[in-house]
């Protein structure tokens, strides 16, 4: 499987976890969501189930109203994910959670209200569009709900803040003198990552806009540069060019 | 034959010597005349001449201008430099400021003649600590003319002027000089958004730092202060020529960035019915020129760093300042000096350091830019 299928995959799966923990306790009876019993937990831990209402992991030294971690939390989904592709092989989850006949086919006993209607209406989400019927399903984008959007938006504006933050922080930066860089870039102003692939004369090189975050860096902030895959570094990138969202790209533009 | 085939070397000398005897015998009018003339042929042949020479050159056109071939002489035309916006950390923590800093020192040590006095113009320190307070009052105990202080925002908010007060006097000030009434505002007061936030002096400090977060109050020069500046003004008679300093500007450019000065329309009417108005500020470092109804305004560079034209809001006389190259420290900073005229007008001269100097005339904006257009740079901004 790609990279990016990968990721891609992962995003219905932690929309799924969510709906399996507000699921689990069964406790949200004002909405009539389903009720799924989750088999007992054999090894003292608590157990998860995926809200397809069948498959279900047992996280091990996890006791009952414990909080898990960001990284605990993505191990479990990506768990019950896998499980799930297991037993359902030859299936794509968002086409067999859209269409209850392909749901059926492969899981005959799955009748309960998620998988007749939206996964977006098992969550209680009004607006949530309903499962796209015809040639689209299957489509990667063709099943998400509003909460998905929202998930998306929520990581995108995280990432872009990151940056934000960063790039008004002179320790952050790991800068020795002070300097951040909204000092000169107030609102990323005078930065023009649409410019970008371009040969930065000064450079006598190819430049992208990451390097010339670093040479920022480097020289008037006196810092050290960061690695490419640097998370301060990605996160600067987005912050940049989330201030120039509509602006036509044109690069090479001196 | 000699005189057919002169080598550039000997064609330079020739000139140079040229220039030397006549200086030694020509009064100061006459001396700028020729200097000017020099720099002329510095120019034709395609060569950066030195700085200094370029500067005698506007220099030049603006005493002509001045004192008037038609004789119309209100009082005489005197010179003031400046430096602004350097923005200092303590000494240990920041070279690159101080460079900038020492750097419009030598400069306006440099001019010759030397001007009355030299104005900063605000926003000495970077965070308001006494230490960087201290650090740019002995940096400026280099300037051998006269020194005149204004505040700006980041003297200020650390302790609310405690410090600065101490070592440099009242915020707002006026005297009268060969003329001219000058008046210096404190036109950077911000209504209390910290308290409620519960900050400290330092998160204070840093809030008003940043030019887009958008946290602080915008500036204002308030209620008492506007009641100071029309008491101050209720005794100079409306034909004296007022040259009025701010921090910020006094008008509305750019609010996200505090580029702006909130009660300005109550300022400009307290100026309205004066002749002849020129407002200073601050602030925006970059060439920044504006008019609205009696009053010229120019804003001053700054001797840290540059800062890009806001998005909106651009007064529409302002000519910009060419691209600064980030890789030189100094580009798109520098200081300046200002030409008042017999006629109280104020003729101003960028020093763009790293590059040829700008002049605005008066005029320029007094005709809202009929007449008189600086040179518009090669590289807008983005």
């Amino acid at each position: 499987m790609t990279r990016r299928s990968n990721l891609l995959f992962l995003l219905p799966a932690f929309a799924a976890l969510l709906g399996a923990i507000l699921i689990f306790p069964g406790a949200i009876e004002a909405q009539q969501a389903p009720v799924h019993s989750a088999p007992q937990a054999k090894d003292g831990g608590v157990v998860i189930m995926l809200c397809d209402g069948k498959t279900s992991i047992e996280v091990k030294g996890l006791k009952p109203g414990q909080p898990m971690s960001h990284e605990q939390a993505l191990a479990v989904t990506r768990d019950l994910m896998t499980t799930w592709q297991r037993a359902h092989p030859q299936q794509k989850w968002e086409t067999a959670q859209a269409s209850p006949q392909s749901a059926a086919a492969s899981a005959p006993e799955a009748s309960a209200p998620a998988s007749s209607s939206s996964p977006g209406a098992a969550l209680g989400l009004e607006n949530a569009p309903k499962a796209v019927a015809g040639a689209q399903q299957g489509d990667t984008y063709a099943s998400f709900t509003n909460r998905d959007y929202m998930i998306w938006k929520t990581e995108t504006n995280k990432f872009v803040a990151d940056g934000k933050r960063i790039f008004h922080s002179d320790k952050e930066l790991g800068g020795t003198i002070g300097v951040s860089c909204d000092m000169c870039h107030p609102d990323a102003s005078n930065t023009h990552p649409q410019t970008y692939p371009k040969y930065q004369v000064q450079l006598q090189r190819v430049a992208l806009l990451r390097d010339m975050i670093d040479w920022c860096i480097e020289n008037p902030v006196k810092g050290k540069a960061l690695d490419p895959n640097d998370p301060k570094l990605r996160a600067l990138e987005a912050y940049i060019l989330a201030q120039r969202k509509g602006t036509p790209l044109n690069f090479g533009q001196h | 034959m000699a005189a057919k085939h002169k080598s550039v070397e000997t064609k330079f000398m020739e000139e140079r010597e040229q220039v030397m005897r006549a200086v030694r015998r020509l009064d100061r009018r006459s001396f700028l005349k020729v200097a000017g003339a020099a720099a002329g042929a510095v120019l034709a042949r395609g060569l950066l001449p030195p700085h200094t020479f370029q500067l005698v050159t506007l220099a030049d056109a603006a005493v002509e201008k001045g004192t008037g071939a038609n004789g119309m002489a209100g009082q005489p035309p005197f010179t003031f430099a400046y430096i602004s916006d350097t923005h200092l950390y303590e000494r240990t923590l920041n070279q690159r400021f101080v460079r900038g800093a020492t750097k419009a020192v030598e400069d306006v040590n440099a001019l010759d003649p030397q001007p009355d006095f030299v104005f900063f113009g605000g926003d000495l320190a970077q965070l308001g600590r006494r230490a960087e307070l201290e650090l740019g009052r002995d940096i400026l105990k280099e300037v051998k003319a006269p020194v005149k202080m204004m505040v700006g925002e980041h003297d200020w908010f650390f302790d609310l002027g405690e410090s600065w007060q101490d070592l440099f006097g009242p915020p707002k000030y006026s005297f009268d000089w060969k003329g001219v009434h000058v008046v210096v505002l404190m036109s950077v007061h911000e209504k209390d958004f910290w308290t409620a936030r519960k900050m400290t002096p330092a998160e204070r400090m840093q809030t008003v730092a940043g030019l887009d977060n958008g946290i602080q109050s915008r500036f204002e020069v308030g209620d008492d202060d506007r009641k100071w500046l029309a008491d101050d003004l209720a005794k100079v008679p409306h034909s004296t020529p007022l040259v009025v300093f701010s921090h910020s500007p006094l008008y509305k450019y750019y609010h996200d960035w505090n580029f702006w000065t909130d009660d300005a329309e109550q300022v400009q009417a307290i100026l309205q019915p004066y002749d002849k108005v020129t407002v200073i500020h601050g602030h925006t470092h970059q060439m920044l020129f504006n008019r609205i109804n009696n009053i010229s305004f120019y804003g001053m560079l700054s001797t840290a760093w540059p800062w890009p034209y806001a998005p909106t809001g651009l007064p529409t006389l302002t000519v910009q300042m060419n691209r600064a190259d980030p890789f030189d420290q100094f580009d798109g900073c520098g200081d300046g000096r200002f030409d008042v005229r017999a006629d109280g007008l104020v003729d101003k001269i960028y020093n763009l350091w790293d590059r040829n100097p700008v002049g605005v005339k008066a005029d320029y904006l007094v005709s809202m830019g009929k007449s008189d257009r600086p040179t518009v740079p090669q590289f807008a901004s983005y």
